[in-house]
């Protein structure tokens, strides 16, 4: 990859990403962890022909984002957890809407306004399940600056693909830490833009009548088209129903689009997954000390693999287990009381080869704190 | 391998954590190295204690942060109180003289009258910190002074330029000066 080198941090990384997939729309809130994107975005969305907004908070925030996109707009908000709870509601309305938007959450330890300055994974279920009644989200995470611009660019382009929220899951030591950035140049990475309708002015436009090949095209709001949005269920005319052949329908569309492609939407690395006794499982930061414990491990000839998921939701049921398969010990390291660590053990045969390696103390996990916690697992005590 | 730890410490204000990235950065833009800067963040502002930590390496750099270090660098006493201990047996310990009082530690102890040279010969404790980051330089040879100098051009006004680079001239003396 050839490109601009910057030496940045994480968050600006994302801004990049984001700038790069064309944002040309943010609203937010500053709040610690994830400040450094909207003061980035503050000095450079207006210069690339954007417009940002700093809202009264975060329910505002959320709220502009999706009107914006309604527009025609490519949106993204960023927050910590404090912030994202207070977006829950028009996120579920995004999802019943079918707006595409990007949600950035660099996450701190909670719950509540909890320790602002360290590092946490605590909110990975609260993203899952965080917006009421049933539905299905897209969460995206990475551990490293380069990675954090890739799935940044890959949020816009899945938001649009599919018209729905992605949730961007960093967390604070990814947010700020500074390391190498290369900038890919202008059309190495595809970009998906607005599917826009091809029914011109003056005639019926149904907003939510699909195409043969599923994708719904969209008609920027306030444009050539008059047509309806609403939380509520709703037909292909974007109005109220509560007839149960269109609000099932409905339900399952919403589910199934983003369900149905789990294989498809599972973004991951993995390291020396083949022979591996020790699979280690992990994400974002935490996964920077796994990957350290595994390469040690594997230059000692020791079978060690690490499976580092970037895309958390939909979770990715079948590539886990399959690369679990002919692990003797699967070990889930995260910063949460085990949030991923509950998926792994419902994807995989025998469960009980599934343990824990966490901390919950807003410290990131070090490498000992790893190994440690394999001498215990491997029978070896401490 | 060859990989290097650092850490700063100081006061809030005095500059430490702009050292440190601006070191880090050299690393990678201008040496083709892997480097890795993070902070402590907490609640200390001007006044607290600040730390900031900086891997340097020829390889992939994964778990970020520094809990023993091969150099450390400590401008306030509260800060070498608190951290002298965490410095990596036989590694480099870099003091200010005004400000620090040090005991016997396992390590190369470089007391240097930083502070008190700046004021001395430009008068501005702003630049406190680039003396500081030339005696690094001076003392481990990591990155090349035309490669801080480079990252100092891109990010300072060229009025500031002649201070700071003879503010960091003025630390790689000093790190001379206590060779042996």
């Amino acid at each position: 990859m050839k490109g601009i080198v910057k030496f940045v941090q994480g968050n600006e990384a994302c801004v990049e990403g984001a700038l790069y997939a064309g944002l040309d729309f943010f609203a937010g809130y500053p709040i610690t962890p994830s400040t450094e994107i909207a003061e980035h975005l503050a000095f450079r969305l207006p210069k690339a022909g954007g417009k940002f907004i700093q809202m009264e908070d975060e329910i505002a925030s959320m709220c502009a984002i999706v009107g914006a996109s309604l527009t025609g707009r490519k949106v993204m908000t960023a927050t910590s957890g404090p912030g994202f709870s207070l977006m829950q509601e028009a996120l579920g309305y995004a999802i019943m809407t079918e707006i595409p938007c990007v949600i950035v959450n660099v996450q701190r330890g909670g719950p509540s306004t909890g320790i602002p300055t360290h590092v946490s994974q605590g909110d990975v279920n609260q993203t899952r399940w965080g917006t009421h009644g049933d539905h299905s989200i897209i969460a995206l995470t990475a551990s490293n600056n380069q990675d954090v611009f890739a799935m940044t660019v890959e949020a816009f382009n899945i938001s649009e693909t599919y018209r729905t929220p992605v949730v961007l899951l960093f967390d604070e030591v990814v947010g700020h830490m500074r390391e190498r950035l290369v900038l890919p140049q202008k059309g190495e990475i595809p970009i998906v833009e607005r599917l826009r309708t091809s029914v011109k002015a003056g005639v019926d436009y149904h907003p939510y009548l699909p195409r043969e090949d599923g994708r719904l095209p969209m008609s920027d709001f306030g444009g050539v088209h008059r047509y309806n949005v609403t939380g509520l269920y709703h037909d292909m005319w974007g109005f109220p129903s509560d007839d149960p052949g269109v609000v099932h329908g409905l339900i399952r569309h919403l589910v199934d689009k983003i369900e149905n492609r789990t294989s498809q939407l599972a973004r991951f690395k993995d390291f020396y997954t083949e022979d591996a006794e020790f699979l280690l499982i992990s994400y974002g930061s935490a996964a920077r000390s796994a990957r350290h414990i595994v390469e040690r491990r594997h230059r000692r000839g020791e079978k060690f693999g690490l499976l580092e998921l970037m895309t958390l939701w939909p979770f990715p049921y079948d590539l886990v287990k399959q690369k679990a398969a002919g692990a003797r010990y699967i070990v889930v390291v995260e910063m949460n009381t085990g949030q991923i660590c509950q998926s792994v053990r419902l994807a995989v045969d025998r469960p009980e080869r599934v343990f824990l390696a966490n901390r919950i103390d807003g410290v990131l996990i070090n490498p000992t704190d790893i190994q440690r916690m394999l001498h215990v697992i491997g029978g070896k005590g401490v | 391998m060859k990989r290097t730890r650092f850490v700063f410490s100081g006061s809030g204000g005095q500059g430490v954590i702009t050292a440190a990235i601006i070191l880090a950065e050299a690393a990678v833009l201008y040496e083709n190295l892997n480097a890795v800067q993070t902070q402590v963040y907490g609640a200390a502002a001007r006044g607290g204690s600040t730390r900031s930590e900086v891997i340097i390496s020829d390889s992939e750099i994964f778990y970020p942060k520094v809990t023993q270090p091969n150099v450390l660098v400590c401008l306030t006493q509260e800060a070498y109180n608190k951290f002298s201990r965490i410095l990596r047996p036989g590694g480099i310990l870099i003091t200010d003289t005004r400000h620090v009082q040090t005991e016997r530690v396992d390590a190369v102890q470089k007391e240097l009258p930083m502070y008190q040279t700046v004021m001395d010969k430009i008068g501005k404790p702003i630049v406190f910190n680039i003396c500081m980051l030339g005696a690094v330089i001076g003392l481990t040879g990591i990155v090349r002074i035309e490669s801080v100098m480079k990252v100092l051009e891109k990010q300072i006004s060229p009025n500031f330029i002649e201070m700071n680079r003879q503010a960091l001239n003025l630390g790689l003396k000093l790190s001379e000066s206590v060779q042996t």
